[in-house]
C-alpha cells in the first residue's frame, strides 16, 4: 500500500539509481528511536541546482520559501502502545530491507512487512535468520548467503544478542 | 442531589475524552506528527533563540580540540565521507560524483594544488558553513566526524600522489 505524498518522492531514483546511503536523509537512524524524515533543506542540497523548475518539486520549493515542513504521510505506523527503537536494531545487525523490503526498487514507498506482534516475535525468537555484518545493514542489495544460519549464530555471539528476554511483554509494551 | 450527580457526570466526561479505548491512538504528539496548535503546523518546533541544548558545550569544544588521527578515526571518516560527500565529490575526491554526472555544478578536485595546500581548518569550515552552491552539512555531520572526514580527505590526497619510489616493495607487484 502506498500513500498520496505531497511530492512523489522515489527511493528507486534516489537509492537504486543514484546510490545514496539511507543516512544522507534518515540521519538519526543510528542514534535514536526514529529514523527521521529529511527536512526540506536536505532535498535542497541537490535540488537548489537540479530540476529547479520541475512542477513535481514545486511543493519542496514552497516549503522552503514558507518555512513550513513538507507534510509526509506516514507509511509504517505502529499502534501507540508499542515501543520500537531503530538504533538498537541497526547496531545489532538488522538491516533496513529486512523490515522495509526492497526500498531501492520502490517508486512510491510502501509498507513491506505486516508489523504484527507475531512478526516482531518471530525474529526476536530466532534473530540468526536475519542478522548481517554491520557494514551491510544499509545495503539495499544484501541477501542472505547459503550459510546464513551459521553466520547469524556467529554474529549473535559477536554482537552479544541474547534472546532470553527479547519476548518479554515489557520489551515492546512499556 | 448535586453531590450524587457529580460522580456520574465526571465519569461521563472522562470517558468521552478518550474516544479510542484500544489505546492505538493515544492523545499525544509523536515525532513528526501534525499539530494545528503551532504556527508551523508540526510538533517539531525550532529552539527558541539563545537555548543551549545538553551536550552543546561538549560538541562545541570538539570543534576546537582536534581528535588524534588514528586508524579508527580514518575508518569513521571514510564511512561518513562516503555517505555525505561522495555523491558530489566522488569516492576518490576528484569531483565527479554521481550527482555531478546528473548535472550538479562540479566541485573542484581535492587533488588540485590549491586544496592540497589548504589547511585542515578550511575543510572543517566548509563542512560547517557550506561554500558557494554547496550547503552546510553541520546539521548532519557532528564536529568529531567532521575531523574524521578531514583526516580521510588528507589520506585521499596522499594516495593520489603516492610515489612508487616511496614504497619499493610495490614495484615488484606492478606490471
Ligand atoms: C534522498 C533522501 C532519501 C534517501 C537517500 C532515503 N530516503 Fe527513505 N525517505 C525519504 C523521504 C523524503 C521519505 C518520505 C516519503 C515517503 O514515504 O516515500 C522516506 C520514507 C522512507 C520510509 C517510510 C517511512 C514511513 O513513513 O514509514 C522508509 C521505510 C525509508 N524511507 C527507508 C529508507 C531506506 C532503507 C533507505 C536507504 C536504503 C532510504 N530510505 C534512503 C528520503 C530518503
Ligand atoms: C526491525 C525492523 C526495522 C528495521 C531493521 C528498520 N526499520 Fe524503519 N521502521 C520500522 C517500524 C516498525 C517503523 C514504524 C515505527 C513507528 O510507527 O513507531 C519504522 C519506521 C521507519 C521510518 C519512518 C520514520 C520513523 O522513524 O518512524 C523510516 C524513515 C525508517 N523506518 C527507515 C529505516 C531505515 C533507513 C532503516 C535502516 C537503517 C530501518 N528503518 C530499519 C521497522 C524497522
Ligand atoms: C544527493 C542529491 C539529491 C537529493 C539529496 C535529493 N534529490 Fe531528488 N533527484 C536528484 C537527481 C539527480 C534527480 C534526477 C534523477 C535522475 O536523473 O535519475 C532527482 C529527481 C527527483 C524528482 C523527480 C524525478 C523522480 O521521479 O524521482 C523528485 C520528485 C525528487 N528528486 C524529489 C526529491 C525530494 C523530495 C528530496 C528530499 C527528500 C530529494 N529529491 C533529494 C538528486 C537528489
Ligand atoms: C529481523 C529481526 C527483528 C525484527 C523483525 C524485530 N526485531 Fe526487535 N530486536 C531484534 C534484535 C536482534 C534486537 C537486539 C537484541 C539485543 O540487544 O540483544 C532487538 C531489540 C529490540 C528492542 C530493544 C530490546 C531491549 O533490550 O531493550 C525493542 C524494544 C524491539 N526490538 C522491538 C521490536 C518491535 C516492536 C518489533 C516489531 C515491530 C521488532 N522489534 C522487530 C531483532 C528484530
Ligand atoms: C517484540 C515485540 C513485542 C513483544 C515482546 C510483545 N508484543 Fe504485544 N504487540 C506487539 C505489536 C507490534 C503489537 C501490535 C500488533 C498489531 O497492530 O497487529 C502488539 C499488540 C498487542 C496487543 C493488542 C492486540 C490486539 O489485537 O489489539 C496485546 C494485548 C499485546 N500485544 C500483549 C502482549 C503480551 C501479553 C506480551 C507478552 C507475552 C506481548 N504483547 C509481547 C509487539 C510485541
Ligand atoms: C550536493 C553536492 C555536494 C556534496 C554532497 C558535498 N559538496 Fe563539497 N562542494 C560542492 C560544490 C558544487 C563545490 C564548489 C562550490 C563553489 O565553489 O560554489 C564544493 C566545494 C567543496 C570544497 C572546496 C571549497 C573551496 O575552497 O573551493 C570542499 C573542501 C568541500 N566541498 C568539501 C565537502 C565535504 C567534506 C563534503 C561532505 C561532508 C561535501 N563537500 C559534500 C558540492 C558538494
Amino acid at each position: 500500500m502506498t500513500r498520496n505524498q505531497p511530492v512523489p518522492f522515489s527511493h528507486e531514483h534516489h537509492v537504486g539509481g543514484l546510490g545514496l546511503d539511507c543516512r544522507y536523509c534518515h540521519t538519526s537512524v543510528e542514534k535514536a528511536r526514529f529514523a527521521g524524515l529529511p527536512p526540506t533543506e536536505t532535498c535542497m542540497t541537490c535540488h537548489s541546482q537540479l530540476w529547479t523548475n520541475a512542477e513535481m518539486l514545486a511543493p519542496v520549493r514552497a516549503s522552503l520559501a514558507r518555512n513550513t515542513p513538507i507534510a509526509w504521510q506516514r507509511v509504517n505506523r505502529l499502534p501507540d502502545y508499542v515501543y520500537f527503537d531503530h538504533s538498537i536494531h541497526v547496531a545489532k545487525g538488522v538491516g533496513c530491507t529486512t523490515c522495509h523490503g526492497p526500498i531501492d526498487q520502490m517508486r512510491l514507498t510502501r509498507q513491506a512487512a505486516p508489523l504484527t506482534m507475531q512478526w516482531c516475535i518471530d525474529c526476536h525468537r530466532s534473530p540468526q535468520k536475519a542478522l548481517r555484518p554491520r557494514d551491510a545493514v544499509f545495503d539495499p542489495k544484501w541477501s542472505p548467503p547459503q550459510n546464513q544460519e551459521a553466520l547469524g549464530r556467529k554474529l549473535m555471539a559477536e554482537y552479544h544478542v541474547r534472546v532470553d528476554h527479547l519476548t518479554d511483554c515489557s520489551i515492546c509494551h512499556r | 442531589m448535586i453531590e450524587r450527580l457529580a460522580i456520574p457526570i465526571c465519569a461521563a466526561l472522562l470517558l468521552s475524552a478518550c474516544d479510542d479505548v484500544s489505546m492505538t491512538q493515544q492523545n499525544r504528539y509523536r515525532t513528526f506528527t501534525r499539530a494545528a496548535l503551532f504556527d508551523n503546523g508540526t510538533e517539531a518546533q525550532p529552539l527558541p533563540d539563545g537555548v543551549v541544548a545538553q551536550g552543546d558545550l561538549r560538541r562545541q569544544s570538539r570543534s576546537v580540540q582536534r581528535p588524534q588521527v588514528n586508524a579508527e578515526l580514518l575508518k569513521r571518516g571514510r564511512e561518513r565521507y562516503d555517505i555525505y560527500c561522495s555523491p558530489c565529490h566522488g569516492l576518490s575526491g576528484s569531483g565527479d560524483g554521481v550527482v555531478v554526472q546528473r548535472g550538479f555544478p562540479a566541485p573542484p578536485s581535492y587533488h588540485g594544488s590549491r586544496l592540497r595546500a589548504a589547511s585542515a581548518q578550511h575543510f572543517f569550515d566548509v563542512i560547517t558553513n557550506g561554500h558557494g552552491v554547496m550547503f552546510s552539512y553541520a546539521a548532519r555531520v557532528d564536529p568529531s566526524d567532521r575531523w574524521g572526514i578531514v583526516a580521510y580527505i588528507r589520506a585521499l590526497q596522499e594516495s593520489q600522489r603516492a610515489n612508487v619510489a616511496d614504497t619499493p616493495e610495490l614495484r615488484t607487484r606492478l606490471p
